[in-house]
């Protein structure tokens, strides 16, 4: 079948959306853009592509009706299952880089106790494995760098206390390890760990194995399915890493006006706030951009500036929005410059102010920079859609709600779940778009 | 993706005569004092080169020496001194890499050293940090400092009073000073002579600009026009060797209209004009050709630019009049683009837009530059509502390199072009 995607290469994260010639949305992607945008890229697609499968495999099993009932647990199973199936080869692949790391390695007498210990560190992480992707299991990031590497981190401690060895050394060789295995992509073993992973489900809902057949054929029949990449469209900060040529670029301006007015067609106005980025963009009734503002020599009031804050109050980033959530007042918070909101961070808490207070002092110092560039676009036009990874953060869209309300009164707020894709929904678009609409032919298909 | 092949600079031959002309100046400047010339400096907007050639003084402008020294990668460094020595941030950076290349030791953009001047002259012509600029200047050479003062255009038009006032000041101070420092007696038909000879260059210079209204254009209104308006405004206007530049210059160029070809950038010519841009604002100088092969590279042609303008509105009809010298000298200066209130610069950009053909309008806003900049958004506004048109903003720099933040200029450039594209094809639906 011919499938559109479009790629959106963030500073921080890197999308991609894959949609169908009827332009719904069968699957989307994500991963850390790391320092490598072609690989970013690459598995940002090829995620994008098995979300893409388990929508078809849903489908395929709803019209099937094996499942009655049941079938929303059971597409979670398989899920599950095929992320640990995924888990487990890219952790066999770290041990096998880790060995040979540690044969090049200059730990001396030492060479054989870290290997030995490697040994047993990935013994142990193997066994641990499934209960990673059980039900309920809580992970804070899906990326292997961030669940191999915690877990790594805690048993390669353990192991070396126990064997007398320095957990340095076994920190060395992760270091050493994880980007080559972090860079590499595993395309082809998708199909693999699919059919692997539906045998798990078949163990872990016992149940289902009396239809084996009526849910292992219409499963075999997508995956037999091939999904062609007809047409991709790049955007974002690495678009011009992408190895395509111009035809399949697009500036992410246009994306995201495109992508916010697919999501909501009556959008006049989208503020988009990424890692280094703030943008407004006004767009017409047809998605067409009419003028847009970013922010210009400096990031100030960007997403990276909650991360810095969030490094600062030695924080993840997902926790300062429900910190801030719980202030009972908020702290003026002057400066938009991330360096200088630090240190008046620092003077705040030492003059006493509560942590969350001072909080949602830097989630409307962020907004207020944002405002700034609004107005500078022409203002906040019905209806107004924000996107980008800020707008997942509930007490920025707290004070943004509040600010606009404020200054340009009664409006429409659209906040996708989803918003983080909007670029890359606007690139399948125009992928779309330029096959449907302008009749082109791809032209380097095996790109990315 | 571009190919990282260094190519020859291309240039033509009116380029290579206005090297010729630019080097002989700084030879002029570095040799004034064995020569026994006095020295002045004085700005573009508003300069009286005419004026100042009738008492043989050797001349300087500031900015240009400034622009030179970005254009050479020199000024990163003299920005620098002159912070250290006290100078803010925010300061124009015209002003600061002049201060920190007196510190340097006053030499100038093409290793020849700069004499200290021995008159200021200041016409005054709408931006104010000029006049802190010089007396900067003066306080550090303690010279002589005469200051025109021209009447800014609040309302939008020259009244015969402002003429008289400024025609009374160049008559009773401006002439006065200028013999004192030269000792050199006002000689009008002098002057009335050199004007004579600006009149022909000015007729080129505006035949060259207004080059651009043809499709493809031959020219690039901004880029280009920067190095086309060089003898113009700063130390040759009046000079034959000026008006021969102009007679060279508009002959390659009618030569390319002829044959129908682009604008020629430092990478070689431009093969298809997808873009005409008009451009508000000055360019940045410290990475000059990277910015213009931003636009080169994209088809982007810039058509029309104010910038062009800022040493004298000709294309607008004025020129310099032998038959009536100060008048003239009075209404050129109050008729630069500097001197001009917002109405005006609105007027003049939307009809560019519209006798250019322009598909949209791009602001480059100078972060240390006030006089320029203030006022940029709401123009950018008024010309997207009058004319319809796509307008975008960009912020640089003039000479300072740390604010050019080259990936982010490309990545606005490449959107805009982009948005007009989409504007393009959605209006043809």
């Amino acid at each position: 079948m011919k499938c559109f995607i479009g790629i959106d290469l963030g500073s921080t994260t890197t999308k991609a959306v894959v949609i169908d010639e009827s332009r719904s949305v069968l699957g989307r992607g994500i991963t850390n853009s790391r320092s490598n945008y072609d690989t970013a890229a690459s598995i940002a697609k090829q995620e994008a592509m098995v979300a893409a499968r388990f929508h078809l495999f849903r489908e395929a099993l709803a019209k099937g009706g094996a499942l009655n009932g049941g079938l929303e647990d059971f597409i979670a199973q398989l899920e599950r299952d095929f992320r640990l199936e995924q888990f487990l080869e890219q952790l066999a692949d770290l041990e096998q880089v880790c060995g040979r790391n540690v044969a090049n390695a200059r730990f001396g007498d030492a060479a054989k106790g870290v290997a030995a210990a490697l040994v047993e560190v990935f013994k142990r992480l193997r066994e641990e494995a499934p209960t990673l992707f059980a039900p309920g299991a809580k992970r804070k990031s899906d990326f292997f760098r961030d669940i191999a590497g915690s877990r790594y981190l805690a048993v390669s401690e353990q192991v070396a206390k126990d064997a007398g060895l320095r957990y340095d050394m076994l920190l060395n060789v992760f270091d050493r390890s994880i980007i080559e295995v972090e860079n590499r992509v595993y395309a082809d073993a998708v199909k693999g760990h699919l059919l692997d992973a539906l045998e798990r489900t078949f163990v872990a809902l016992p149940g289902t194995r009396k239809f084996a057949e009526k849910i292992r054929n219409p499963i075999q029949s997508v995956i037999d399915t091939a999904l062609e990449e007809t047409y991709v469209v790049g955007t974002g900060y690495g678009r011009a890493r992408l190895p395509f040529s111009k035809e399949h670029i697009r500036s992410e301006i246009l994306c995201h006006g495109l992508g916010a007015h697919v999501m909501y067609p009556s959008t006049a106005t989208v503020l988009d706030i990424g890692g280094q980025d703030t943008k407004a963009i006004q767009v017409d009734k047809h998605g067409i951009v009419e003028s847009f503002q970013m922010n210009d020599r400096c990031a100030a009031g960007c997403g990276r500036y909650l991360g810095y804050i969030a490094d600062e109050m030695n924080m993840g980033l997902h926790e300062l929005g429900p910190l801030a959530m719980k202030a009972t007042k908020t702290v003026r918070i002057n400066s938009t410059c991330t360096v200088f909101a630090g240190a008046e961070l620092r003077d705040r808490l030492s003059l006493g102010e509560k942590r969350e207070d001072i909080m949602a002092g830097l989630h409307r110092a962020i907004i207020l920079r944002a405002m700034s560039i609004l107005a500078r676009s022409g203002g906040i036009r019905n209806e107004f859609t924000f996107t980008g990874g800020v707008a997942k953060n509930e007490a920025a869209v707290k004070a943004l709600t509040g600010l606009v309300r404020e200054n340009y009164g009664e409006l429409t707020l659209n906040i996708n779940p989803d918003s983080i894709y909007t670029g890359a929904l606007g690139g399948a678009t125009f992928a779309w778009r330029a096959v449907m609409e302008e009749g082109k032919a791809a032209e380097h298909r095996e790109a990315a | 993706m571009n190919t990282a092949v260094k190519k020859q600079v291309q240039k033509e031959d009116a380029m290579w005569l206005q090297k010729e002309l630019i080097n002989r100046n700084y030879h002029e400047l570095a040799t004034a004092r064995e020569h026994n010339r006095k020295v002045s400096a004085t700005f573009v907007p508003g300069n009286l080169n005419e004026l100042l050639m009738c008492f043989d003084f050797a001349r300087s402008l500031p900015e240009t020496n400034a622009l030179q020294n970005g254009m050479r990668k020199k000024s990163g460094k003299m920005i620098m001194d002159a912070e250290r020595d006290g100078h803010s941030e925010d300061v124009c950076t015209y002003v600061k890499a002049d201060l920190g290349m007196m510190l340097q030791g006053q030499v100038g953009p093409t290793g020849d050293p700069l004499p200290h001047p021995d008159i200021l002259l200041l016409s005054y012509t709408g931006c104010f940090t000029f006049m802190k600029w010089f007396e900067l200047v003066r306080q550090k050479y303690n010279c002589e400092t005469v200051m025109l003062h021209v009447p800014y255009q609040g309302d939008g038009k020259v009244s015969p009073a402002m003429r008289d006032y400024v025609v009374k000041q160049l008559k009773e101070k401006v002439i006065p000073s200028l013999e004192k420092v030269s000792g050199v007696k006002f000689d009008i038909d002098r002057l009335r002579q050199y004007m004579r000879e600006s009149v022909k260059a000015e007729e080129n210079l505006v035949r060259v600009l207004q080059s651009a209204k043809q499709r493809p254009s031959p020219i690039d209104g901004y880029f280009g026009a920067v190095y086309y308006i060089g003898p113009m405004f700063t130390a040759f206007r009046g000079m034959p060797e000026a008006t021969r530049y102009y007679d060279t210059l508009w002959a390659e160029v009618e030569q390319r209209m002829r044959e129908k070809k682009g604008p020629v950038t430092p990478e070689g010519e431009i093969a298809e004009e997808k873009y005409r841009l008009v451009v508000e604002g000055p360019p940045n100088w410290t990475s000059f050709r990277d910015f213009w092969k931003m636009f080169a590279d994209e088809g982007a042609v810039v058509v029309a630019s104010t910038y062009a303008k800022v040493g004298g509105v000709y294309d607008f009809g004025f020129r310099h009049d032998p038959e009536r010298p100060l008048e003239s000298l009075a209404e050129y200066c109050l008729g630069c683009y500097t001197n001009l209130n917002f109405p005006q610069r609105i007027d003049m950009i939307c009809r560019y837009m519209d006798e250019y053909q322009a598909d949209g309008l791009l602001i480059n806003s100078i972060k240390s530059c006030n006089s320029f900049s203030a006022g940029q958004l709401l123009i950018l506004r008024e010309v997207e509502k009058r004319t319809g048109k796509p307008a975008a903003f960009i912020e640089t720099d003039l000479v300072d390199p740390r604010y050019f933040s080259a990936a982010n200029v490309k990545n606005r450039l490449e959107s805009y072009f982009q948005m007009i594209k989409q504007k393009r094809t959605a209006g043809a639906h």
